[in-house]
Formats: structure tokens, sequence, C-alpha cells
């Protein structure tokens, strides 16, 4: 089973029983074809963000749905080329993360909020700790690396002929700013 | 020696400093990119309709490569401009 969604644009010139007859006929050609619908969602009137048809605005439905094989979309596309009540569509095939997506979506998860929705969708527990270790790693380490440089450097400094490296650094702990810029 | 804490400096040193960036896919765990939200997407683009590069917004390669698509999906479905003056 290969789980779709298709998007598609109607005209809003035409009446509201015509519209939703429009998206029925579509989500009935998909049950008709074997497929499940497993959501179907009116977006409802958007301002479109370039004039398609001389239209300046569209109504937008989403159909989900699941089909053995893809070989009712092309059917189907055919038939909303042919349409003009469609002005725009575009299947997609939804891979696992899409099909959870939609799933949190549906489920009031994920809300609809405008800018705050990257923080907060998905918290996702089973996904985050990988990057959350890779995270807490440096973190873990950073404070370490510099603890050690401080105890040679003094050493240095008594004895210059320690090691190359350590020579390096050891003219410059005059200016004290530079010390401490090391130090961190 | 004398320690950071001790040195009193004229201006905040941290004041100038690059913050680092990052993919914000990867530290939010966000798997999926949906293309039917314009606003999300919008971080992405200039004010042109463009789709900033890498360079910028800090994606790692797998994302940008998402978002990209989302955003010419979403353009298809004019819910981004292909082309716009001022669009922020």
């Amino acid at each position: 089973m290969r789980q779709y969604e298709v998007t598609f644009i109607v005209d809003p010139v035409l009446s509201g029983d015509e519209i939703k007859k429009t998206a029925k006929t579509y989500s009935d050609m998909i049950s008709k074809e074997g497929g499940k619908i497993i959501n179907e969602d009116n977006l409802g009137l958007k301002q479109l963000a370039y004039p398609i048809n001389k239209r300046s605005s569209g109504i937008y439905y989403c159909v989900e749905y699941q089909v053995e094989t893809g070989e009712m979309i092309e059917r189907m596309e055919l038939a909303f080329r042919r349409d003009e009540r469609i002005m725009r569509f575009l299947t997609v095939h939804l891979d696992k993360y899409g099909v959870k997506y939609n799933e949190d979506k549906r489920n009031g998860l994920i809300g609809t909020k405008k800018k705050n929705d990257k923080d907060e969708v998905k918290p996702d527990p089973s996904k985050k700790p990988p990057y959350k270790d890779k995270k807490a790693k440096p973190r873990a380490a950073a404070p370490v690396a510099p603890a050690t440089p401080p105890t040679p450097a003094p050493v240095a400094a008594a004895a210059p002929a320690v090691a190359a490296t350590e020579t390096v650094k050891a003219p410059e702990p005059t200016p004290v700013a530079n010390v401490s810029s090391e130090e961190e | 020696m004398a320690t950071r804490d001790e040195i009193k400096f004229l201006s905040n040193p941290k004041i100038g400093g690059q913050r680092k960036k990052y993919c914000r896919f990867k530290k939010f765990g966000i798997r999926h990119i949906d293309y039917k939200d314009p606003d999300f997407l919008l971080q992405f683009i200039n004010d042109q309709g463009k789709i900033l590069p890498r360079r910028i917004t800090g994606n790692s390669l797998k994302y940008q490569k998402k978002v990209a698509i989302a955003i010419k999906r979403a353009r298809h479905l004019s819910l981004l401009p292909y082309v716009a003056d001022l669009l922020k």
C-alpha cells in the first residue's frame, strides 16, 4: 500500500454545492478505483500567489488516500486536466514521515500556529535523542579541553624546552587579555 | 593569572561575535516539510521569492533539498509566488 496525497484548487466562481460536488467526484473516483480515503480536507478559500486562469483566489482541497498501485493516478490526473472546474492539482507520494506528519496534524499535535510551530512541532521523542546526544558530547568535552592547557602552560613558562607546541604558546602569556582568551 | 571574570572589558566581548548556524530540522527533529504551509516556507525564501542558499539558512544538505522541493510544490499550487517583489 502506498499513501498519496492530492491537493487541488477548485474554481471559486462555482456555487457552494457545485464545489462540494466537484470534490466528491474525485473522492468517489478514488474509492471506486479501490483506494482507501484516509482523510479529506477542505482548506477553504485562499488568495492565490499569482493569478491562474484570471482568478485571484481558489478553494483548496486536500485528499489523502491509500492505493495498492499508482496506476489510477494517471487516470485521475487525466480527469483533472479535462475538468474545467479544477484550476491546479498536485499528487504527491507520502513517505513514512509525511504520513506521520499528517496524522499528527489531524490529531492537533501540530498546531496551525504561524511562526513558532517549528519550535514546538513534533516533540518526536523517538527521533530526537540522537541529535541531543551529539550536541551533549561536544558540550561535555568542551569544558574538559580548556581545563588541560592552563596546567601545562605555566610548566612551559618555567621550563621553556618542554615541547615544541608549548614553546610556541609560551612567549605570548605576557599580555593579560591574551591569556584569558586562550583559557576560554 | 587573571581569569576572565577578573578582567574588565570596556565593551561586552560577546557583541559582534557570529552565532553558529545550525540546521533547525535536525535540531528540532522535524522530518517532514509540508508544502501546504507557506508561512513556514517563507523563512527560506528572500523577498524576491528566491530560495535562500544553505550558506544563509544553515540547513543541512538533506533538508535543504527537501525545503527546495516543498517550495517548488508550493509555487505550483500558487501558495508561494514564482516571482515577487517586496514579498516580506
